[in-house]
């Protein structure tokens, strides 16, 4: 009954059974943390618009993004990947999310910036709906934890423009 | 006497009935595993409930050998996620975030675009030949929850097979050897 065999066993079981203990309690703990993120995005210039070839209307942008997302950062936390995107609806689709920029953010020491940047991704539409099109700029968070389950949420922010002509 | 020798005498001293028992024991151990797979496949509404990172494309995210608990539901699919997709003509599964969304006005269909957080560009070289756009059918599912360094147990195992069969036979031993 107390063979080496049966004692290693036990040994490993237990051992097993208390970290998967802790990193469910690692996780659940994230639950505690309720975050207060705030952000403003300023759009300084639209440097081109045209109509591609292929028919679908491309803009490139300039913008302004200030954040603090230091309180999405707990123990558990590895990274928060964050990305702006914009949103609008056309007569064709009924949603369109264009990711224009996103970083990873390693550390709560780097969680609160500022930044000046042109659109990462092409921010092209499905058609030639861009003109004159409100849309909303929308910042996204996705946080990453060490272990156990993943959250995300977002700032919308609305009342952006996009210009009634080609440039 | 050393553990070779008592592993040797309970050998010996198997009886019909005691064979008959550690079959039905080694059948429970198969069959309860497969229960708990296809209970997890009901819950999480995907075909693969749980799967391995074998590429560093989502680093410092996801690393190799980290696994990845899967969801599937109606709820539709929104830039930001990660998700797992199939694509046609590529046996392994690719793990990649969504960039881009485009969702129908009149049929609700979604044409997405995903990237991995650590590639320079987005998965269009990724996708089939002129494909440009993720339909639904093509995801498998989205990434809830992570779990770290647990995979590496099946990537040593599907990349050394040898440990494999020396991991099974030892159990394979050990369940027939056992004297209750």
């Amino acid at each position: 009954m107390h063979s080496f065999s049966y004692r290693a066993n036990a040994l490993l079981t237990f051992a097993v059974t208390i970290l998967a203990l802790v990193c469910a309690m690692a996780s659940l703990s994230d639950n505690l943390n309720s975050p207060y993120p705030s952000s403003q995005i300023q759009i300084l210039s639209f440097n081109w618009f045209q109509k591609q070839p292929r028919g679908n209307d491309e803009v490139r942008l300039t913008m302004n993004i200030t954040a603090d997302l230091r309180s999405l950062f707990t123990w558990n936390t590895k990274q928060v990947f964050v990305f702006v995107a914009a949103e609008y609806r056309t007569a064709k689709n009924a949603l369109n999310q264009v990711s224009l920029w996103d970083a990873i953010i390693p550390a709560k020491d780097h969680a609160m910036f500022w930044i000046q940047t042109a659109n990462k991704y092409r921010f092209v539409d499905q058609g030639s709906n861009l003109r004159g099109k409100e849309f909303n700029l929308t910042l996204h968070w996705h946080v990453m934890p060490k272990t156990g389950k993943m959250f995300a949420n977002k700032l919308v922010m609305s009342g952006y423009r996009l210009p009634e002509e080609y440039r | 006497m050393g553990l070779i020798g008592d592993t040797v005498d309970s050998i010996k001293s198997i009886q019909v009935r005691q064979l008959l028992t550690q079959a039905v024991s080694l059948g429970m151990i198969v069959t309860s595993a497969l229960i708990i797979w296809k209970a997890l496949m009901c819950i999480t509404g995907s075909e693969s409930p749980v799967v391995v990172v074998l590429s560093g494309s989502m680093e410092p995210g996801f690393k190799r050998g980290d696994i990845l608990f899967l969801h599937m539901n109606k709820d539709p699919i929104r830039a930001g996620e990660i998700v797992v997709f199939n694509v046609d003509g590529r046996e392994i599964p690719i793990v990649h975030r969504v960039i881009k969304v485009h969702e129908r006005q009149d049929t609700g269909e979604v044409e997405v675009l995903t990237k991995g957080d650590n590639n320079y560009g987005d998965d269009r070289l990724l996708y089939a030949q002129g494909q440009l756009w993720l339909n639904r059918n093509h995801i498998m599912g989205r990434a809830v929850g992570f779990l770290p360094y647990v995979g590496w147990v099946t990537i040593v195992m599907t990349e050394k097979p040898i440990i494999k069969y020396i991991l099974i036979g030892a159990l394979g031993l050990l369940v027939i050897t056992s004297k209750d």
